[in-house]
């Protein structure tokens, strides 16, 4: 092979990963390099750095360490039997690009992965290589996102928690037949068996911090985890419950999803079509409701399509649940608790909070409501206020036009 | 009237030792005019007596946190909003809890602005590499709407505390020298010009981590304000970046296309059909006794597409056995199509019926039904990537389009689909079995089997 320069071999590495969907950077511990030593901070809060124009921000420099794969998935443009071009960067290059890239303020730090070489455990300890110079060599404070093999010794995967913000390894699909059909050689038992090792070697990292002051922090940021929609079958239903699942089961911090995009060289088994980005925006919606909203798994998915277990893609779901649900409104946001006033559509976390601070000292009339959120028109069917009742909930063909969401420009390549 | 001079725009003790005074005598908002440098340029104005140390006086912690960054904000009338919520807390500290209130909501805004301006200075500022060795150095060049460059220092401070940096603005600089941070006079653009090799590594990465199959630019608009852009190396880029982005993507699809199915095969359909056995994505599943999956070649250059299987279908588990099949093969062969180079399927692969005593009466699926079991449909197209696909029915028809038409007017001319293949529309057979009368059915049949003629003539021609 050719020798690529530096900036080519970017270009390949860069590309193969812009496909993978986590890309927060928070969650850290705070650090600094104020005593003189090294360079970085972390606050707590992930810095996006740009926007591309695909509307997703760049905090991280995103690679892989290699694009070469000895596995053969399907979705996966690295897949073995893919005819990309491969490239492969030293572990120097990385740490290099790295913090060029961090002085001239254009990341928050590093997301590693890579494709599998070799055997995973060879592949694994390139990655830690990479992480430890860094923290070692170079007392890198910035935040650092590490993918972890899941076939990979368990002692790597502890030293890749050591030196990293936040650890992932990716379910890659939905449903155990898409799993299978999709990525043949991978197992669920054995991405599970790894992502719940995880848990514990977090677990004990923080008891340990609790003990000794002096223990060191282990991926503080937790884990999570991505898998990949309108590959396989899975409905918004089955996506949902497997969702809430692996928040349950493994404490992850988040659960990303990714549309899955048409790929250059695509596998022949795959539908040629382009992705949903609606239904993955109406997913990590479906997400919200569960993590800030309280609602259960299982509400969100009484929210789809009985017929096709599918969310509806016009309204965004918390609405749909509410269109459902119609016996809990109109609510009165004088004195709804803070749980329900959450289920009012079109209300945020912030302006419940905010609805629940200033009621203490007035009663809430339609005007003050309109202050503290973005379409009072749109909430107003559902709330009743000291100076306003609606009528009783029209009926949902007269209620949707109004509350659809304006077309957005997804379909910015429909002809 | 009163003047009070501050010395500069973020002045922050400076407004907090006189607001004090001044609150502690309750001297009203509108008799105070509150300027930045200089002489009092009302000529009424007598300047306060300098600041007397007055009683400690109680302000919520949440008051001062948020005056000290609404001063920063460029609006004229920030110094005295903020004066006049303070004699209003003083009185009624709650009111600082009442986010309803029009005059805090007022302040809230400029705090917002400001917090995001401050924000915005952490991500976009660029630094640029300069110098070498012991003379090296970064230097950015940012503009910034607020007065927040001296407040935001700190941030910058800890990150790059190693290194050495400027960063200036038209409001004024900061120097840091790996130990103390000095202030200089505002600046200009071109003295933080200089070349970095670096950036070329960056503008690499930056235009291939965008993936053109999701080009979304009003997201990201609402971020990355193009205010922003002159000053990032990476933005000269986007145009470009957008305007190609749909020649890739219909690039990366034509590739796909492009490809042998290789290492699938036969394979392929026989996975799907293995598959579809256990789909779940609509209710239908339940009460039938099996899939009845698509068969024929899998290379066929016509693909049929049927309604959903019947009573008999159901049974033995195959595609157009039972009557409406009868008259099905009775067609392809008037129109000279021979049905094994055929791949032949239904819209929806899972029986619909109603019980009425021991019978199954066959019942039309749903839009939601045939939309979710078009997921197979797509799949089974994209397997055999037929030069011709006919649609026989409504149903069938909207399998292939995702859009309800009616048979009788889109029937007997090609529709072209999205993907490119050409596509025809006919009667379902089963529609012939319900015509009243025989001569109807024959009128019906005859011309049932001109639109199959006339498709794969089309197709010949072609
Ligand atoms: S009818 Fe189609 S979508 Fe519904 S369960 Fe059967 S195969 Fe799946």
């Amino acid at each position: 092979m050719a020798q690529l320069s530096l900036a080519e071999k970017l270009t390949i590495l860069a590309d193969a990963a812009k496909y993978d969907a986590s890309c927060a950077s928070s969650g850290a511990k705070r650090r600094n390099s104020r005593d003189g030593k090294g360079i970085g901070s972390t606050t707590g809060n992930g810095i996006c750095h740009a926007y591309a124009p695909d509307g997703r921000c760049i905090s991280l420099l995103k690679i892989l360490l290699t694009n070469s794969c000895i596995f053969d998935c399907h979705y996966c443009i690295n897949r073995s039997s893919s005819n990309v071009r491969r490239a492969r960067f030293t572990v120097d290059e990385v740490v290099d690009l790295t913090l060029d890239f961090y002085r001239r303020n254009y990341i928050e730090g590093l997301f590693l992965s890579s494709g599998i070489i070799n055997t995973p455990n060879y592949t694994m300890e390139q990655i830690v290589r990479v992480a430890k110079t860094l923290r070692e060599d170079h007392d890198f404070r910035g935040y650092i996102h590490l993918k972890t093999i899941p076939d990979a010794a368990a002692d790597l995967v502890t030293q890749a928690g050591l030196y990293a913000d936040r650890v992932s390894i990716n379910v890659e699909l939905p449903t155990v037949g898409g799993l299978r059909r999709l990525a043949p050689e991978k197992s669920e038992v054995r991405i599970e068996g790894a992502m719940a090792k995880m848990r514990s070697a977090i677990e004990d990292g923080k008891d340990a911090r609790k003990r000794y002051r002096s223990a060191p922090h282990f991926a503080p940021a937790g884990q999570s985890t991505q898998m990949i929609i309108g590959a396989d079958a899975a409905t918004d239903q089955d996506i949902v419950s497997r969702a809430a699942a692996l928040y349950e089961r493994f404490d992850l911090r988040r659960v990303y999803y990714s549309a899955f995009s048409p790929i250059p060289d695509a596998s022949a088994v795959l539908p040629l079509k382009r992705p949903p980005l609606m239904r993955e925006h109406r997913l990590y919606q479906s997400d919200w409701m569960i993590r800030f909203y309280n609602f259960a798994p299982h509400e969100v998915s009484a929210a789809a399509d009985p017929a096709t277990g599918m969310l509806p893609l016009d309204i965004d779901p918390k609405l749909a649940w509410a269109l459902k649900f119609r016996e809990h409104f109109p609510m009165d946001v004088n004195r709804a608790s803070k749980n329900m006033l959450l289920r009012i559509p079109g209300l945020g976390v912030k302006a419940v909070d905010a609805i629940l601070a200033a009621r203490r000292w007035q009663k809430l009339r339609l005007d003050d409501i309109g202050r503290l959120t973005v379409s009072v028109r749109k909430i107003r069917p559902f709330i009743i206020a000291a100076d306003w009742t609606p009528v009783v909930l029209a009926d949902q063909a007269n209620l949707l036009p109004m509350l659809r969401d304006k077309p957005v420009q997804l379909e910015l390549f429909a002809s | 009237m009163r003047a009070i001079c501050l010395d500069a725009e973020d002045d922050f003790e400076g407004w907090r030792v006189a607001a004090r005074s001044l609150a502690a005598i309750r001297i009203p908002a509108h008799e105070i005019l509150w300027q930045v440098g200089g002489q009092p340029a009302d000529l009424f104005g007598t300047v306060a007596s300098p600041a007397t140390a007055t009683a400690p006086m109680a302000v919520p912690r949440d008051f001062v946190s948020l005056a000290r960054q609404v001063i920063l904000n460029r609006d004229p009338e920030r110094f005295s909003l903020l004066y006049a919520l303070l004699l209003r807390i003083l009185d009624e500290p709650h009111s600082l809890q009442n986010r309803a209130d029009r005059q805090l909501r007022r302040i809230e805004a400029l705090h917002r602005s400001v917090r995001r301006d401050i924000h915005k200075m952490r991500a976009f500022v660029r630094f640029r590499e300069v110098g070498e060795g012991k003379a090296r150095r970064f230097v950015a060049w940012f503009e910034p709407e607020h007065h927040i460059v001296r407040a935001n220092a700190a941030f910058f401070v800890e990150r790059f505390t190693t290194m050495r940096w400027s960063i200036l603005s038209p409001l004024g600089s900061i120097h840091w020298d790996g130990e103390t941070l000095a202030e200089g006079p505002p600046a200009q653009r071109n003295q933080a010009m200089g070349d970095d090799p670096v950036e070329v590594v960056w503008k690499a990465y930056y235009s291939a981590i965008f993936n053109p199959a999701r080009l979304m630019p009003n997201a990201m608009l609402k971020e990355m304000p193009k205010k922003y852009w002159k000053n990032m190396p990476e933005t000269a880029l986007i145009p470009g970046m957008i305007a190609g982005a749909r020649e890739r993507e219909r690039g990366m699809l034509a590739d796909a296309r492009a490809l042998p199915v290789k290492g699938y095969g036969a394979a392929t359909i026989e996975g799907l059909r293995e598959e579809a056995r256990s789909c779940r994505r609509c209710p239908l599943w339940r009460p039938a006794t099996q899939t009845v999956f698509g068969e024929g070649p899998h290379d066929a250059r016509i693909m049929i597409i049927g309604e959903q299987p019947g009573d008999q279908e159901d049974q033995a588990g195959k595609a157009f056995v039972g009557p409406a099949g009868q008259v099905f093969d009775r067609a392809l062969l008037a129109a000279g199509i021979d049905r094994a180079s055929v791949y032949v399927t239904n819209a929806v692969k899972h029986f619909k019926f109603e019980p009425r005593g021991k019978r199954r009466i066959h019942a039309r699926p749903n839009v939601g039904e045939i939309d979710a079991c078009r997921w197979w449909v797509d799949q089974e197209r994209a397997i055999v990537r037929p030069k011709l696909v006919i649609a026989m029915g409504a149903t069938a028809a909207r399998a292939l389009t995702g859009r309800t038409m009616s048979v009788s007017s889109a029937r007997g001319r090609p529709l072209i689909l999205e993907d490119g293949t050409a596509a025809w529309i006919t009667v379902h057979p089963s529609y012939l079995l319900r015509l009243p009368s025989e001569a109807e059915a024959d009128e019906a049949f005859s011309q049932y089997v001109a639109d199959l003629r006339g498709a794969v003539a089309k197709l010949e021609a072609a």
